[in-house]
């Protein structure tokens, strides 16, 4: 396979992805800061959501302010900035015109109608009600893209590396959710159970769409830890670390066996992976929970950075 | 303590995607233009001539279930049936960009659902025209790169070929595999009347088109399964398996027992890029770009996730000016660094040839009766449009004399660009056109308006008769000669009109072959 061509499967999946997880930040921040003074934290939660998207430095340079307005119109429509949803999209549906011939129809089909669909909405004369739909409208484009892919692939080397692009995304949205958030999951014991950081951690939650997979996991009310818990060992969990990364070792196999040959990210990520798997989250907390995600998001960028100097040059 | 709003890492960005607005290639949008019937053709007859309809009102037999569907069929079905077309056209994305028009860079040509036919005889005398006409195009090329015999014989002056810009002196002497250097034509045709075909340009660069001849015919089995009982049509969906076959068959001849093929494109901002992924889909090869390729040695490969690949053939859908910026245009960015010299090493074939260009100007045009008779020894089958050449005195008195009459071409313009409709232009734009013709008569040809061939089309005041034209493709390997019973038809849309173009208003019709 051409190397251009893995490499633009991989992007595509992760542009993708990308635009999902932003749509999802979107949603939670919106919920959050629609509730009464009080109940949500004392932070601003436009500020949290630009935090998460890594984007605080060119958010800035534009906006005074992070507002609703601001942080929605940069976030999921600026052309100014490139990781916003519209431009994951647009570049998403680049990226597979580059490789129509390694996508089959149905996942062309899916990427070029959202693409169309995408330009349906205007983003200067939007309203509340619309940009829900369009943040609906967003994520039901990552899974129909997601299901045909899976459902229609091949299983070689082109599904591996969009599974890669993929899961290396979601380990990065996740980690960078706990990166910003990771405060409010720390055991304090003052304010455990409190009211105050209740509504963050349903927020983090649904920020990932885990609010019913942790009350089917746990069967427990809401805790701090146990949502770090869930976000980042838990393998039942398909957007926690762990699991991202059993499968990213998994399809990274694939490709060695399939190529004959091994190299750096699979020594990575099967180191990595071990990591997740022997851990603890008595242990994490102990030496340091922002410490472990601040490795963890450059251990992951590390991956990337390998799988393409290995197979996308 | 920690702060909870600090920057993260930025997201990790990929740059692939990077590059920018690609130069232009002005494929699929060469001008037909017919003009007010001046009929210099066959001036017995006082009409267009209709391919369905004869002039006593009467369907010709190859028409005749058509005629009689069209009859019962209710127009809202067919308006029903052509917003599907449509649908699906935009869905798979069979478009093509327009250069310059910022605001929908991606169009749909439009899709005419009446086909147009042709019956068993007129196709096999079209087809014989066609092999005879290409193989002339491939043995001139060979003979003007090489021995010259037909300089010496006097046919052609020597500045039809050493003084043409589009002439490669890079090819001088050079062989190429298997000696043959237009693997992939398409030769553009139009009738006048029930007899004849007439050539109106051949295109031995990088014809395109041939994916609207496929996708077309899909669109119709699935929208009217009916007419193919009715109808014996041959089927053009074994093309993508002739040209493999042709390009497989021009391998050098040191490649491996099953060589590899790969088509070249521009880029994704080509008008033409949907043609090339669809073909390379079709023939399951992948579809590179200059920037996946590096030489090495004297060889070709491309860059793969499992390492360097050799290449043996491309089937390159790029200019001859941009293939390679060591040997041609320096500025290039779709190129390969060294590809020239792979291939004068003979270790890849390029399809089609470089250096083809001097076999298909306007200029060149006007001599291939000649050309085809100093080769074969044959009549041509297909006619040539009678040309006027303005180098020569007397022709380009003729010219000037009647310039409001005839279409005036630039020898090596294309897609309608630097021409004249004399019938259709008003007496500045004459006047001003003129005086580019004398100051540089070298540059310019010129032929009559053409009294185009009409067909059934269903235009917003019902099925009116449109003109049309035809581009076959015609493939030349080294064990035969491919030509698949089809085409592209383009159909000039607006009443009356002119030009087929598709940036323009032109839209395109499948074209069946009948097998009786």
């Amino acid at each position: 396979m051409l190397s251009r061509t893995a490499s633009n499967l991989y992007w595509l999946s992760r542009y993708v992805e990308r635009a999902e997880c932003l749509a999802r930040i979107l949603d939670a921040t919106y919920r959050l800061s629609a509730l009464p003074q009080g109940y949500g934290s004392q932070t601003n939660e436009w500020d949290s959501a630009i935090a998460t998207a890594g984007c605080v430095i060119s958010f800035k340079e534009k906006y005074e302010e992070a507002n609703e307005r601001t942080v929605t119109e940069y976030l999921a429509f600026s052309p100014d900035n490139p990781s916003s949803i519209r431009n994951c999209l647009e570049i998403a549906r680049t990226n597979a015109r580059s490789v129509r011939t390694a996508l089959t129809g149905e996942m062309w089909d899916a990427i070029n109608s959202a693409w169309h669909e995408l330009h349906r909405y205007d983003p200067k004369r939007i309203t509340r009600e619309e940009f829900t739909r369009f943040l609906n409208f967003v994520t039901e484009t990552s899974v129909r893209f997601d299901g045909t892919s899976f459902r229609t692939m091949l299983r070689n080397d082109a599904y591996w590396f969009s599974r890669l692009g993929f899961l290396v995304e979601r380990a990065d949205a996740t980690a960078r959710i706990l990166d910003v958030k990771y405060h409010v999951l720390l055991p304090r014991e003052a304010q455990v159970g409190g009211p105050l950081d209740y509504f963050q951690w349903t927020s983090i939650l649904r920020s990932v769409s885990a609010r019913t997979s942790y009350h089917w996991v746990y069967r427990d009310s809401v805790k701090p830890w146990l949502v770090a818990d869930l976000l980042i060992l838990n393998r039942q969990m398909p957007r926690s670390l762990a699991s991202c990364y059993e499968n990213i070792n998994r399809y990274l196999d694939d490709l060695a066996q399939f190529y004959g040959r091994q190299g750096q990210a699979q020594r990575l990520a099967r180191s990595i992976t071990n990591k997740l798997e022997n851990g603890k989250m008595e242990d994490i907390f102990q030496s340091g929970l922002h410490e472990f995600i601040t490795q963890f998001l450059i251990d992951n960028n590390r991956v990337g950075n390998a799988i393409g100097d290995q197979y996308l040059i | 303590m920690h702060q909870s709003n600090k920057p993260l890492i930025p997201y990790a960005r990929c740059t692939s995607h990077g590059l920018s607005r690609l130069l232009r290639q002005s494929e699929l949008a060469v001008m037909i233009v017919t003009g007010r019937p001046e009929f210099p053709l066959s001036s017995s007859n006082p009409a267009f001539f209709d391919e369905m309809r004869a002039s006593d009102g009467s369907i010709r037999p190859a028409y005749r279930q058509l005629a009689h569907w069209l009859d019962t069929v209710p127009k809202d079905v067919l308006d029903y049936r052509r917003k599907e077309a449509e649908f699906i056209f935009r869905r798979i994305g069979i478009t093509f960009a327009v250069y310059g028009d910022a605001a929908s860079t991606e169009r749909l040509i439009p899709f005419d659902i009446i086909p147009r036919i042709l019956n068993r005889g007129e196709w096999q005398k079209l087809s014989r025209g066609l092999e005879q006409r290409v193989k002339a195009l491939n043995m001139y090329l060979s003979d003007a790169y090489n021995k010259r015999e037909i300089l010496r014989a006097g046919i052609v002056p020597e500045e039809l070929i050493y003084g043409n810009p589009v002439f490669r002196p890079e090819m001088n002497g050079q062989r190429v595999p298997h000696d043959i250097y237009v693997m992939i034509a398409g030769i553009d045709v139009v009738r006048v009347d029930p007899e004849n075909f007439y050539v109106l340009e051949d295109n031995a660069r990088v014809p395109s088109g041939v994916s609207y001849m496929l996708e077309n015919r899909e669109i119709m089995l699935r929208l009217f399964p009916e007419l193919f009982i009715e109808h014996p049509v041959a089927p053009v969906d074994n093309y993508a398996d002739e040209l493999l076959a042709t390009l497989k068959s021009v391998a050098p001849s040191n490649s491996s027992g099953d060589p590899t093929v790969c088509i070249m494109t521009p880029g994704i901002y080509n008008s033409a890029y949907y043609e090339h992924s669809f073909l390379a889909d079709k023939l399951g090869c992948e579809l590179v770009e200059g920037r996946d390729m590096f030489v090495k040695g004297d060889m070709l490969y491309m860059r793969t996730t499992e390492g360097p690949k050799r290449v043996d053939v491309i089937y390159r859908r790029v200019d001859d000016d941009f293939i390679d910026p060591l040997a041609f245009r320096p500025d290039s960015m779709l190129g390969v660094p060294g590809l020239m010299s792979v291939y004068q090493a003979g270790n890849v074939t390029l399809a089609n040839a470089v250096g083809t260009g001097i076999a298909d100007d306007k200029a060149v045009y006007s001599y291939m009766p000649d050309i085809i008779k100093f080769y074969l020894g044959e009549e041509p089958i297909l006619k040539n449009v009678e040309t006027w050449r303005c180098r020569e005195p007397d022709q380009l008195k003729y010219v000037l004399d009647n310039i409001e009459k005839l279409v005036v071409k630039e020898v090596h313009g294309s897609g309608g660009y630097g021409m004249l409709i004399g019938p259709a232009a008003d007496k500045k734009t004459i006047e001003a056109f003129a005086a580019k013709v004398k100051a540089a008569p070298e540059g310019f040809i010129a032929q009559p308006t053409l009294a185009l061939s009409t067909c059934p089309t269903f235009v917003e005041e019902g099925i009116a008769p449109r003109h049309v034209d035809l581009r076959p493709f015609v493939l030349t390997g080294r064990d035969r000669t491919r030509i698949v019973p089809g085409g592209l038809t383009r159909v000039a849309l607006s009443k009356g009109s002119l030009v087929v173009n598709s940036s323009q208003g032109g839209g395109t019709k499948d074209t069946w072959v009948l097998d009786r």
